[in-house]
């Protein structure tokens, strides 16, 4: 299997607050891997690293590799714009632009350029298909994006993510704010984009991350506790802590 | 007993209160009936037609026209202006404050502007008409010494601070989770500036045009002291003109004698600022409604 990722001795600071121990691991290509553990772990500031998200927050700093494909994401004169192009995000609320369903996924395209009606057509409407929300959405492409419910707006924004063709698609709680026919829904997604795409979802949800994931990684206060296929994690850990966690026993 | 005393201190309170706003209520509908009387007694004199389709405005002389044409085009002219100064720089400066600035910068250079909005109009009026005319002067030999160019920039100076503070606070509304999508797809921080949060904001940012716009058409100092008091239908910047404003003050400040017909013309040239102003205000409260249940 061809490695996606390689995270090498990373730390993350928040001003003097240590938020990431040490991390190291590997994150194989075109899988599905869950991040799981108790609140205030560091589940999101880890994968908010991997597009250089927290660059926004200007009290954090990063020591160690972030290796994407052999290069590093955070080596100095990197180009940020590419790096997200090619590692796509999708946040825990769903935040569709105040414009048009249409102008939401062609968003992507359009900032890189292309003005091509067919083009952004074609690209539109296979997005949509991937995301589930063609059907839909076809017959009112140029209604506002807010006008859709909440589970059609976070597959809308799977959908703007998909545009851009990104190798990697993140994902940060992309439930959590959903009905359970949405997440479903959300869920089937899954093992669907994993054909194309590197997959890395946060989730509250023990019963999601064995669901949809290929590998589970366990954080907990900062630290990697344990990182492996999600089979092994939730019937024998290695690590007392995560058996406890999965067992519900805190967190 | 003790309790008793309280509730009736609480009553009196709010007995008063209440006739406070009273008394602002009879106050505005008692002006608007002395407008509306004293504008219907001017149409009694002089026909609305007259009124809405002579190109002249001579009220003050042997040979009177009553056409409010050329001091409306006045005001347009002025306020045109105004907003191709105020609006470029005004919504940059929107940009940078909400989306580049520092919280340090920004707490520095809002209080500068808003230095701007404080200056009282009359010392822009005279900036206008002896800093910035003979500097345009300079420029364009043909400029009168009166023009409608001169003020119409000083004008679009003032209100600079509105449209940029306003718009502000507009585009600094908008969720953190619009710039985090725009900027996670790969765009720059201009691209989510200006595709994604300036329309996101495009309610607010329009009310405040429409602000500055109304503040534009009701400024009067500034139109007074260097626009030239005559009114002359034109949209030549170069030359003297007058607005329907700076019309008010000049037969406010001349020696007109209550009740002859020059002097009805106030309330009459009055109560057609009137309308235009409230109705712009009106498109600004509907915008500005508008904006905020998009967030809600
Ligand atoms: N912008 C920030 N500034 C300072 N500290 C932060 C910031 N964001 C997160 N932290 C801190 O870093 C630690 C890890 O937070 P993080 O958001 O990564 O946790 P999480 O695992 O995603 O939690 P949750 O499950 O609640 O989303 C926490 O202690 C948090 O308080
Ligand atoms: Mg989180």
């Amino acid at each position: 299997m061809k490695t996606a990722f390689k995270i090498k001795d990373v730390n993350g600071y928040y001003g003097e607050s240590h938020a990431l121990k040490d991390v190291n691991f590997e994150i194989g290509a075109k899988t599905v891997t869950a991040i799981i553990g108790p609140s205030g772990c560091g589940k999101s500031t880890f994968i908010r690293c991997l597009n250089r998200m927290n660059d926004l927050v200007p009290s954090f700093r990063l020591t160690g590799e972030m290796l994407h494909n052999g290069t590093d994401i955070y080596q100095k004169g990197r180009d940020i714009i590419e790096i997200r192009r090619k590692i796509g995000m999708v946040f825990q609320k769903p935040n569709p632009f105040p414009k048009s369903i249409y102008e939401n996924v062609a968003y992507g395209l359009r900032i890189h350029g292309i003005k091509n009606k067919s083009t952004l057509d074609d690209v539109v409407e296979k997005s949509l298909k991937k995301a589930a929300l063609w059907k839909d959405v076809k017959d009112r492409l140029k209604e506002s994006a807010l006008m859709l419910s909440g589970g059609q707006q976070q597959r809308l924004c799977i959908a703007r993510a998909i545009a851009t063709e990104p190798e990697v698609i993140l994902f940060d709680e992309p439930c959590s704010a959903l009905d359970p026919i949405s997440t479903s829904k959300i869920e089937d997604l899954f093992s669907e984009l994993k054909n194309e795409y590197t997959v890395i979802i946060v989730t509250h949800s023990m019963q999601q991350a064995a669901r949809v994931s290929d590998f589970t990684g366990f954080f907990m206060m900062g630290e990697l506790i344990e990182f492996d296929e999600t089979k092994k994690i939730f019937t024998t850990p290695s690590n007392k802590l995560t058996e406890d966690y999965i067992t519900g026993r805190f967190g | 007993m003790h309790k008793g005393f309280q509730r009736g201190k609480e009553r009196v309170i709010e007995g008063a209160l209440f006739l406070c706003a009273l008394l602002s209520i009879f106050t505005t509908v008692g002006i608007i009936a002395v407008l509306i009387f004293e504008t219907a007694d001017f149409f009694g004199e002089v026909s609305i037609f007259e009124f809405l389709t002579d190109t002249e405005w001579t009220p003050l002389f042997a040979n009177k026209h009553f056409g409010i044409m050329p001091l409306f085009a006045g005001t347009f002219l002025t306020t045109f202006i105004a907003m191709l100064v105020a609006l470029p720089v005004g919504l940059v400066s929107a940009i940078y404050l909400s989306e580049y600035a520092t919280p340090r910068v920004r707490n520095v250079i809002k209080p500068m502007l808003e230095v701007l909005a404080g200056i009282p109009t009359v010392v822009y009026g005279f900036f206008a008409l002896l800093f910035v005319t003979p500097l345009l002067q300079s420029l364009i030999p043909s400029l009168s010494g009166f023009n409608a160019l001169s003020p119409g920039i000083v004008m679009g100076i003032m209100i600079i601070p509105i449209i940029s503070s306003l718009s502000e606070d507009a585009m600094h509304s908008v969720p953190m989770s619009l710039r985090e999508g725009a900027l996670a797809l790969g765009s720059t921080k201009l691209q989510t500036s200006i595709k994604v949060i300036f329309p996101a904001a495009l309610s607010g940012i329009s009310a405040s045009c429409i602000i500055g716009i109304s503040r534009a058409v009701g400024e009067t100092m500034i139109v007074a002291i260097a626009a030239g008091l005559q009114p002359r239908l034109t949209l030549n910047p170069l030359v003297p003109i007058e607005t329907v404003t700076a019309y008010i003050v000049q037969v406010s400040l001349g020696d007109t004698p209550w009740g002859t017909i020059e002097y009805k013309t106030i309330f009459a040239v009055g109560m057609s600022l009137f309308v235009v102003t409230f109705m712009l205000n009106l498109v600004s409260f509907w915008l500005k409604k508008r904006f905020w249940q998009a967030y809600e």
